[in-house]
């Protein structure tokens, strides 16, 4: 550039910056250009068979007893009950007296208890935790407590001396017959489906009066009547009633101002229906290629 | 209960109901019904048929070919029967019909002659000699002559009737009787309902002048009522009696038993034949048995009772068990002449603790223990003696006993309809209301809006019960769903239940599977355990009734049913398993108080390359997954149940809270478990009271963090966390965290000795660390692990 003329210069420098620049463009092209082609070449050689098995971490499963109950929880929550808990060995009077059941009454036969000493059994159901939130609990009450309860059936497919029911009770001013119906109906469709046909009949309870059995037409046949149905087409789920004024006495809330319903589920025909499970057994064996179906 | 769909019109009008129509009605007013089963359903297509001719089988010399009138054809059957004669009436299986045993007819060849069905014997047809009018012959069953042709058999039988069973729930005695549940039929199809006065006639001779009876226990004999009766002969029941008492499930045995059973199924009344000759000094005392007293019952038993049961004597001796059985001593023998009928009411609860004491529940006592009807007593011995009269049986003799005590009157009510209405959720008038009660008999006064349940329902107490009544009657079906109103209430989980749910979360995350298991035990399971014998978990709640000796404690450890778990999956070759429940324990406190129940968590697992440390990862898993810190582990070397070098003790807060480790290999050979297994088993509640509620949000570092290794060589029985310990208290306030990333002993380290190595990171959050802080920082920590540790940096 020094011997070229001052005129020149310019020019010839212009030009010169030209070509740079041409030359410093074609260089950057051919080096992206090459990125990219070593990168094709790359990206080629790392083709996976995504057919292949991905790296699941395993994952466990919670019990199906527990996942269906999980969800009823979450539809009662819902309606506003909270969940109660309480004492599996229990006091004759909160497993039976308290519930209108007094001593040699006729119907402690349909409920084989086990007994600890004379005036401590293991509760052969979920009422008792009426009582205890009763005995505890202002109205308005909404509660549900799901438990373990114990009778003396010996072990087959459809019974278990161990086994879980779901209290419910409700009580308020003013609940009526036809609160228990709705709440009812309402619970049982959100966990057995929209269309489930509901039936309430008479039925005899001791805490509860009027007290109903609550069936639901059979899940197999739709109520035509099948072998699963035993050819009634309906399916019996739970025991209901209106508290009896006897038993709110007991705990000291006035019958004349308050009234209320209890219910009760019993979770393994609940879960049984739900799955097809066809062997009450398979819920207390915990073979893990059952448990790991849930 | 069961009862034959056709005894029903005996007080009420049964036309038109199909067996469906009573079984969806009457279960909706709160009779259920358990099943309706026709009583001939096993025989199908078999008829009346009259033998026309009877011709030789050309080849067979013990077999006849007839033809057999049946009505709308002629048939021709083959028979191998002995006693076949042209004029006779016999049953006919006509082609495809079905006998009971699911035997099926079908037109076929005999020795190449064709035979269009069978001809029947009564065993074929399942009927017994008490069915029969006469007694039958060997061979095909011969009706008389007067049975009309191309009958269904059937019909001629009374077997084309619908025995129903119904569920009947304890409050309601009064339906444990046929006149009971046409009752609630007749309210329940609005059809009229009477049950007839029995009519017979006595004699002149007055009962009083040969029976003389006491009742020395008036609280527990409520009444006794006795007619007797004379030139009594004992026979067979008629046909249509047989036929009743067999629907309902009861053998025919003779003409007097069988009525007074008749009467238990009719009027719900239990009765009582004694043979007079059997009853010394034509006496009845009912009395308190005496302490160690025995009486053989009619099923040839000896049963001991005490003073708390009632007896009937005769003076000298015991001849039942009141309400519950009669004593061989004096049931009705053949040659009987004159009975006693006794008809009482005795005291529930007495009945009730006698049968179960001596074993026995007969129709009777599941009757009395119910409370029967004091009222009921008469209209049943009258019924009874109607009955004699009719089957030709005996003589009624004049006069009655009847002792009364205190029977308990009928309760009246206040009648509000209106109360009724708010409680059902319905609203309907009170004339209504007062239909659907007067149906049933109670006894409503509008004028002074009172009711009076009958004598028969004591169930009926408060306005409660009459409420379902009119629900029963009005239609369960018909109340309306309304949703729940009111004061609102806060749906929510506790805390505690919220902390289970977060646990499970946590160990499902990790693979792990929920299991369920058995709250009672085997107390075999503590030498399973390894348990020394004063060890203070074998003090136990027991089970005073148990199913049997596998299941008669409750739990005072969860670790037994986690191995029995895994146990079952080790047996069914499941290779590897993760398991953990959340589960009771119950420890006794002291007697005639209930147990503290516990809840523990409770992990188990075992599988290829499983090992301590997959246990104490889940469990620090668990515990940091919920917010629970400041845990430390401490080795146990002297739990029975666990490996005395696998084995620690979780502190939270310094406070014991639970233990994990390797069981035993004794112990897991005990479960039948032939490999190593992992178990840990912690109090939920230590776990729960530790939760750390108030996280707080900590800024993200501004500074990096420097890291530096250490490797040491130490004795190989220091604690990896005692020389954590001394790092992170040499470290101060610049650690950031410490990690263990090798442990190792062998080549190149001397015998005794281990290499530990850790990356530690320091960091200040206010600024960069310089590298002589850093330094100096390190030193300390080589110091320290020197001087604390013996620890020499390699």
């Amino acid at each position: 550039m020094g011997r070229l003329s001052p005129e020149e210069r310019p020019v010839i420098g212009a030009m010169a910056n030209e070509i740079r620049q041409f030359l410093s463009n074609e260089i950057d092209a051919k080096k992206t250009e090459m990125a990219r082609i070593i990168q094709d070449a790359k990206l080629k050689s790392e083709v996976v068979d995504i057919t292949m098995p991905g790296k699941k971490p395993e994952i466990g499963t919670l019990h199906p007893l527990t996942k269906v109950l999980n969800e009823f929880k979450d539809i009662v929550i819902g309606m506003g009950f909270q969940i109660a808990e309480g004492p599996e060995v229990e006091y004759d009077y909160y497993n039976f007296e308290a519930l209108n059941i007094p001593k040699n009454h006729p119907a402690r036969d349909t409920q084989d208890t086990f007994y600890i000493e004379d005036n401590i059994v293991l509760r052969s159901q979920t009422s008792p935790m009426q009582i205890h939130v009763m005995e505890s609990q202002k109205p308005p009450i909404r509660i549900i407590a799901p438990g373990l309860v114990y009778r003396s059936d010996t072990v087959d497919a459809t019974h278990s001396p161990v086994f879980h029911q779901i209290e419910g009770l409700v009580v308020d001013k003013g609940i009526t017959m036809a609160d228990l119906k709705g709440t009812l109906e309402t619970l049982i469709k959100s966990i057995y489906g929209e269309s489930t046909k509901v039936r309430f009949r008479p039925h005899h309870f001791q805490f509860t009066e009027p007290s109903a059995e609550v069936d639901v037409a059979c899940f197999s046949c739709g109520g035509k009547g099948c072998s699963v149905c035993k050819g009634e087409g309906w399916i019996e789920i739970l025991g209901c009633g209106m508290v009896h004024p006897k038993v709110l006495a007991n705990c000291g809330i006035d019958p004349e101002v308050y009234s209320g319903f209890a219910f009760g589920f019993g979770l393994e025909r609940l879960v049984m229906g739900r799955y097809d499970i066809n062997d009450l057994r398979l819920f207390f064996e915990n073979d893990v290629r059952f448990l790991k179906q849930f | 209960m069961k009862v034959p769909m056709s005894w029903f019109n005996d007080y009420t009008d049964m036309s038109g109901i199909s067996p469906k129509e009573y079984n969806d009605a009457v279960t909706m007013t709160g009779s259920k019904v358990e099943t309706i089963e026709n009583m001939g359903k096993d025989i199908k297509n078999v008829v009346t048929g009259k033998i026309l001719e009877i011709t030789e089988h050309p080849d067979s010399d013990h077999m006849v070919i007839c033809r057999v009138d049946v009505g709308d054809e002629v048939l021709k059957i083959v028979t191998g029967a002995p006693n076949v004669k042209v004029g006779q009436i016999v049953p006919v299986a006509k082609n495809d019909s079905y006998l009971p045993g699911g035997v099926h007819i079908k037109t076929g060849k005999l020795r190449g002659v064709e035979s269009c069905g069978m001809l029947c014997s009564h065993e074929e047809l399942g009927l017994s000699e008490s069915d029969l009018d006469r007694k039958p012959e060997y061979g095909i069953l011969i009706l008389p002559d007067n049975t009309k042709i191309g009958v269904d058999i059937r019909d001629v039988f009374g077997l084309n009737d619908e025995v129903i069973e119904y569920e009947i729930t304890s409050n309601r005695p009064d339906c444990f009787s046929v006149i009971g549940l046409a009752r609630e039929t007749a309210a329940t199809f609005k059809r009229p309902f009477s049950v007839p006065h029995p009519k017979f006639s006595e004699n002149s001779e007055n009962i009083a002048d040969t029976l003389s009876v006491t009742v020395e226990s008036p609280e527990k004999c409520i009444r006794y009522s006795a007619k007797m009766i004379k030139n009594v002969k004992i026979g067979p029941s008629p046909k249509w009696m047989v036929h009743r008492l067999k629907a309902c499930g009861v053998r025919s045995i003779n003409n007097i038993v069988d009525i007074t059973n008749y009467i238990l199924l009719e009027y719900g009344q239990p009765m009582h034949a004694f043979d007079l000759r059997d009853l010394s000094g034509n006496k009845i005392v009912v009395r308190d048995a005496r302490d160690g007293e025995i009486i053989k019952t009619l099923d040839e038993q000896d049963r001991e009772l005490n003073h708390n049961d009632l007896v009937i004597s005769d003076g000298e001796k015991s001849v039942a068990i009141a309400g519950v059985m009669g004593g061989f001593n004096s049931e009705v023998k053949d040659d009987t002449t004159t009975v006693v009928f006794e008809s009482a009411t005795f005291d529930a609860v007495t009945v009730r603790l006698t049968a179960q004491k001596v074993g026995l529940r007969t129709e009777a006592s599941s009757r009395y223990e119910k409370g029967l009807d004091a009222n009921n007593t008469i209209p049943a011995l009258e019924r009874a003696c109607e009955l004699v009269e009719q089957l030709g049986c005996g003589e009624v003799v004049g006069g009655m006993i009847d002792i009364k005590g205190n029977i308990k009157q009928p309760k009246t009510l206040k009648f509000r309809p209106e109360k009724i209405n708010a409680f059902l959720g319905i609203d309907i008038s009170s004339e209504e209301m007062a239909g659907y009660l007067r149906t049933i008999e109670f006894d409503v006064d509008m004028e002074k809006m009172e009711l009076t349940a009958p004598s028969f329902r004591p169930d009926i107490e408060c306005e409660a019960d009459v409420a379902e009544e009119v629900a029963r009657f009005y239609g369960y079906d018909k109340i309306p769903a309304t949703p729940l109103s009111g004061e609102a209430t806060e749906g929510k989980r506790s805390p505690l239940q919220i902390c289970r749910d977060d646990i499970s979360s946590v160990l499902v995350a990790q693979g792990m599977n929920e299991i369920c298991t058995y709250t009672f035990r085997s107390p075999g399971e503590f030498d399973k355990l390894r348990l020394p014998a004063d060890s203070p978990m074998r003090n136990v709640i027991k089970i005073s009734n148990p199913l049997g000796e596998d299941t008669s404690i409750m739990r005072t450890t969860t670790i037994s049913s986690m191995l029995t778990a895994m146990a079952y999956n080790y047996s069914h070759k499941n290779e590897a398993v993760k398991l953990f429940e959340i589960g009771k324990v119950f420890i006794p406190t002291e007697a005639g108080k209930l147990p503290d129940e516990q809840e523990k968590l409770t992990i188990g697992m075992y599988g290829k390359g499983i090992d301590f440390f997959d246990i104490k990862g889940a469990v620090e898993a668990v515990l940091a997954g919920i917010n629970v810190s400041n845990v430390t582990y401490r080795a146990v070397t002297d739990n029975p149940t666990f490996h005395p070098g696998r084995t620690a003790e979780i502190l939270i807060n310094g406070e014991p809270a639970g233990v994990m480790g390797e069981i035993h290999p004794d112990a897991a050979n005990n479960f039948d478990i032939d490999t190593e297994c992992y178990v840990a088993e912690i109090d939920l509640i230590k776990i729960f009271n530790n939760i750390n509620r108030s996280v707080k949000f900590k800024p993200l570092p501004k500074f990096p963090a420097v890291e530096r290794d250490i490797a040491i060589l130490v004795d190989k029985t220091v604690a990896v966390g005692d020389l954590e310990a001394t790092i992170v208290k040499a470290s101060g306030k610049l650690l950031d965290s410490i990690k263990l990333f090798d442990v190792y002993e062998g080549e190149r380290i001397p015998d005794g000795k281990k290499s530990v190595a850790f990356a530690i990171s320091f960091r200040d959050p206010e600024r960069s660390l310089t590298n002589e802080e850093i330094n100096k920082v390190f030193k300390k920590i080589t110091k320290d692990l020197e001087f604390k540790n013996k620890a020499q940096q390699r």
